[in-house]
């Protein structure tokens, strides 16, 4: 993908002229702002902007993007973005979708995108329900949520989104809040700029049908102390006196204080996100409230070969050693007999 | 080779082999109809196997089959029936007893005939006997004790020394037919190029059978001569690979990247197999997590300019009926091909059917009009995938290409054509001009809307599965929904102006018009020509265009008495005639065994019906 720095663009650039119809209040509306000044500082020309969408509230995205954009059917955005990027690795790839686009009807592409490390960035709005359904218990749905499908509470365990991902082979996951535009933007950067599968959870919420479903950590009065913003290279420190950091003890993360039995600020863990290995990854993505603050920032971004460059490389080198240049050598390929 | 026996001179002959799944029959029937080809012969072949990769050794079940019916003049079917069966077991009897002509040879390994394996093969002593064959020319040849001789000092282990037997009987046909060795051992030094033990076991196997049927005289050689055939550059080919080089080809012709999409299931693996392997000429195939990514990355795919196929058979296509709705809402040019196979639900995975045409035409949510086409033999299968192609991409539509299994796997001489014969394909690209881009802004003929690439700048414009205006904009007003649907739907009815009229064979008028889709041609038109020699006054229309139909459907029926249709189902395309012409009165012949239709069966239905009053 050609990056111009030359080219200017505001966040308004990118808005088309369609009328968001998200309900008022809808956490979708910061994302989207969030995804627009993003785009503005990325440097790319905006006709290499795809934005593919599966069904659900977060799926009409697309069309309030003066960009190329496909809005596909419910689960399959990740498949439908496959085939745009391999065809045309030039262009930047974003899937848009929701927790019960990507966790249950589509799980299967969600999971293989990811593993095949195909350059796209899969934006994922997690608020815990079906929205546009009207109020349907989803994948990541709490046990025992009540909803109108489960009128006497769930009794299913819900996906972690993280740990889905890292699951799958994952090499990008992100975590961040709908109404903290900044942090938004600055990892939706870094998952453009990533070379592979970036997945971002965004905690989203639906003003509607679960309502405050994550103000308990990401409440702006609870939030310093609640979540924990990692940052490649810093050390893993939180709250509002920024006292509060994670060690490692035996196989467990664990929340200290600093200043406290004996802790000093170099005992605190210092965030690699460019660790192969998972392992502390995978602890910091299921760290859940109240045990732990609930991370977010850029979790993983480890490099690997992307599919799409795979592909041409592998037709590149094929195409090298072959004597069929063109469709009248194959067709004239093999066993050919002549009747004179 | 050896002294110059006499030679019976035939017009054609039938020969299948047959033999456990393990035991290569298919490579050897592929070997024998290759060299026939070379020779010149017109031929057909016919492939019948389990759909277990090593089902019960020396059971019925377990049987694979290969048939070549080769010719001194035109061939059109693989054969019903065997002037030379050669089996590799008793059960290869059992499966096959039925299908042999009167007096046909019976070439068997009599080392297989154990007591065991008789009796799996639900005999009690003497399959021959039961079987009331004794008459016929039957060659208990010990095929394994034969090739075991030949090879003892060769220091091959036991396992890959029995690999070699197929290679043994194969010589013996050769022998038979007055055939030429070279090929197969051409074939067995590229195939093992490096293992060249293997290569010479095989040629040396190849070469005991041979010499081992010349000093038996197993039979008066048989010469079948050339076939006087059009002049030009020819090769064998099935019906699956003709359907990949037909896409490539028309990608090469459009000026577009092909790009496939697809998940592997039988009978269609074959299509997504050869296009993977076609990366030199930059196909980009695209193996999914299953069948609806298969679609999905192909409207993908689509949408960013390429050429986009997915292949698949009955069961992937209900999976992918999702997808086809979102590519028709999209407008843009998707192929996808069904090869189908016996149903419903997993069905009769490697066996032939018809079934799938309601499907194809209706399977889908809401009025979703998509063209449909249907190949009728191995080679035009290239013919059918380059104008699904064309057709998708000129019309902005969604084709769905039928074929089976009898197709897919058969095969058949193919004239080779140039590039530069086949007609162009003009991608309807969006152009600067009309900016502002309308998404959905029509050609005032075809009613395509035109085709704006991302990373082209300026165009930037959003579509999918909701209904919209012709700007793009999400519309929920009655009337704009009402406008789109017939839209959508004229767009795919004015491809009639751009299909063949439906062709006669045979007189125009008569008294049956025997009226078939698809894969049962071949069978259909070598019953025609037989009734007609016979002096019946029969004639042949064949669909390959299915929606929309030609234009001179209704002219033709016209001239004619009685009409039948022919299909290996229970009357989906018969019924399809019936809602589209009232007027008409459609007789049925049906099959539906998982097998193609014999020419007796079509022969002597069409004569049951000429006799109704």
């Amino acid at each position: 993908m050609e990056d111009k720095s030359d080219l200017k663009y505001s966040p308004k650039d990118f808005k088309s002229d369609q009328e968001v119809r998200w309900c008022p209040g809808c956490g979708n509306h910061a994302i989207l702002a969030s995804i627009q000044k993003a785009l503005s500082e990325l440097g790319v020309p905006k006709e290499k902007y795809v934005f593919v969408s599966g069904i659900g509230c977060s799926s009409r995205l697309p069309y309030y993007m003066n960009t190329y954009g496909f809005h596909g059917i419910h689960g399959r955005a990740a498949a439908i973005a496959t085939g745009v990027k391999t065809v045309n690795p030039d262009l930047s790839v974003w899937v848009i979708t929701g927790d019960g686009d990507s966790l249950a009807i589509g799980g299967n592409h969600f999971i293989h995108a990811i593993r095949r490390n195909i350059d796209i960035n899969i934006i994922l709005f997690n608020n815990e329900i079906y929205g546009l359904t009207k109020g349907q218990y989803s994948p990541t749905s709490n046990k025992g949520l009540v909803t109108k499908t489960s009128p006497f509470g769930t009794v299913e365990e819900p996906f972690s989104v993280g740990e889905l991902v890292i699951g799958a082979k994952g090499k990008f996951f992100a975590r961040t809040v709908d109404n903290n535009i900044n942090l938004t933007t600055e990892i939706l950067v870094e998952a453009a700029r990533h070379k592979g599968t970036s997945v971002v959870e965004v905690l989203q919420n639906c003003v509607i049908f679960n309502d405050g479903i994550h103000d308990v950590v990401a409440g702006k009065d609870v939030r310093d102390d609640r979540t924990i913003i990692l940052r490649h290279g810093e050390p893993m420190l939180f709250g509002k006196d920024r006292k509060s950091g994670l060690i490692l003890e035996g196989l467990k993360l664990k929340v200290v204080r600093i200043g406290e039995k004996g802790i000093k600020e170099k005992d605190i863990l210092v965030h690699n996100a460019h660790e192969p290995n998972p392992g502390i990854h995978y602890f910091l993505a299921n760290m859940r409230y109240p045990e732990y603050p609930v991370a977010l920032g850029v979790i993983r971004s480890v490099e690997g070969e992307t599919y799409e460059a795979a592909v041409a490389e592998q037709i590149k080198r094929v195409k090298e050693k072959s004597e069929i240049k063109c469709v009248d050598d194959l067709l004239e390929s093999g066993t050919v007999f002549v009747v004179e | 080779m050896g002294r110059k026996p006499q030679f019976i001179e035939k017009d054609e002959v039938v020969i299948r082999f047959s033999g456990d799944s393990g035991d290569g029959m298919q490579l050897t029937g592929t070997l024998f109809s290759d060299t026939a080809a070379l020779y010149g012969n017109d031929l057909a072949t016919f492939p019948d196997y389990p759909a277990e990769i090593r089902a019960p050794q020396g059971t019925v079940g377990g049987v694979s089959g290969f048939t070549v019916h080769l010719g001194h003049s035109e061939v059109n079917t693989p054969g019903d029936y065997a002037d030379v069966l050669v089996a590799m077991n008793p059960a290869a009897i059992k499966a096959n007893a039925q299908w042999l002509k009167e007096g046909s040879t019976i070439i068997y390994d009599s080392d297989s005939f154990t007591e065991s394996n008789i009796r799996k093969a639900g005999y009690i002593t003497d399959p021959i006997k039961e079987e009331n064959l004794q008459d016929y020319n039957v060659i208990a040849a010990p095929i394994t004790s034969m090739v075991k001789e030949a090879l003892k000092n060769f220091g091959l282990d036991p396992k890959s020394v029995l690999r070699t037997k197929n290679m043994f009987v194969l010589g013996m046909v050769y022998w038979m037919f007055d055939r030429k060795l070279s090929y197969t051992e051409d074939y067995c030094d590229r195939k093992f190029k490096n293992r060249p033990e293997i290569a010479e076991a095989n040629k040396i196997a190849l070469r005991a059978g041979y010499y081992y049927a010349e000093t038996i005289e197993a039979l008066t050689p048989v010469r079948i001569n050339p076939a006087p055939i059009e002049k030009g550059k020819y090769r064998n080919i099935n019906g699956n690979t003709a359907t990949a080089w037909g896409f490539i080809a028309a990608a090469e012709k459009a000026g577009l990247k092909l790009f496939v999409g697809s998940y592997p299931i039988t009978p269609a693996t074959g299509i997504l197999e050869e296009l993977a392997a076609r990366k030199d000429l930059g196909v980009i195939s695209f193996q999914g997590e299953d069948e609806i990514a298969g679609i999905c990355s192909a409207i993908g795919a689509s949408f960013a300019g390429c050429l986009a196929v997915t292949s698949t058979s009955g069961p992937g296509l209900a999976l992918k009926t999702e997808g086809i709705g979102l590519a028709v809402m999209a407008e843009l040019p998707l192929v996808i091909v069904d090869v189908q196979r016996g149903g419903p639900s997993t069905g009769l995975p490697t066996k032939t059917e018809q079934a799938d045409l309601m499907q194809a035409l209706f399977g889908r949510n809401g009025e979703c009009p998509v063209v449909v086409l249907a190949a009728s033999t191995p080679t035009d299968c290239f013919h059918y995938a380059y104008q699904a192609a064309k057709i998708a991409i000129e019309h902005m539509t969604s084709v769905l290409l039928l074929s089976d299994s009898y197709l897919a796997n058969g095969s058949e001489p193919w004239h080779i054509p140039k590039m530069s014969e086949l007609p162009d394909i003009k991608p309807p690209y969006a152009r600067k001009e009309n900016e502002p881009y309308i998404p959905y802004k029509r050609d005032e003929k075809r009613l395509n809307r035109y085709w704006a690439i991302p990373g082209t700048p300026g165009m930037e414009h959003r579509i999918g599965g909701l209904e919209k205006t012709i700007k793009g904009t999400v519309s929920y007003v009655p009337e704009n929904h009402e406008y789109m649907i017939k839209m959508r739907d004229e767009k795919v009815k004015r491809v009639t102006e751009k299909i063949p009229p439906l062709n006669v064979y045979g007189d125009e008028t008569g008294d049956l018009l025997l009226v078939g889709w698809g894969s049962t041609y071949g069978h259909m038109l070598t019953s025609v020509k037989e009734l007609r020699e016979e002096g019946y006054n029969v004639s042949l229309a064949c669909f390959n265009y299915i929606y929309p139909l030609p234009s001179n459907v209704r002219d033709v029926f016209s001239k004619f008495k009685k009409i039948a249709v022919c299909e290996i189902n229970l009357g989906q395309f018969a019924n399809y005639l019936r809602m589209n012409f009232q007027q008409f009165h459609f007789y049925q012949i049906n099959k539906v065994q998982g097998l193609p239709f014999t020419v007796k069966e079509i022969k002597e239905n069409s004569i049951k019906l000429l006799e109704i009053k």
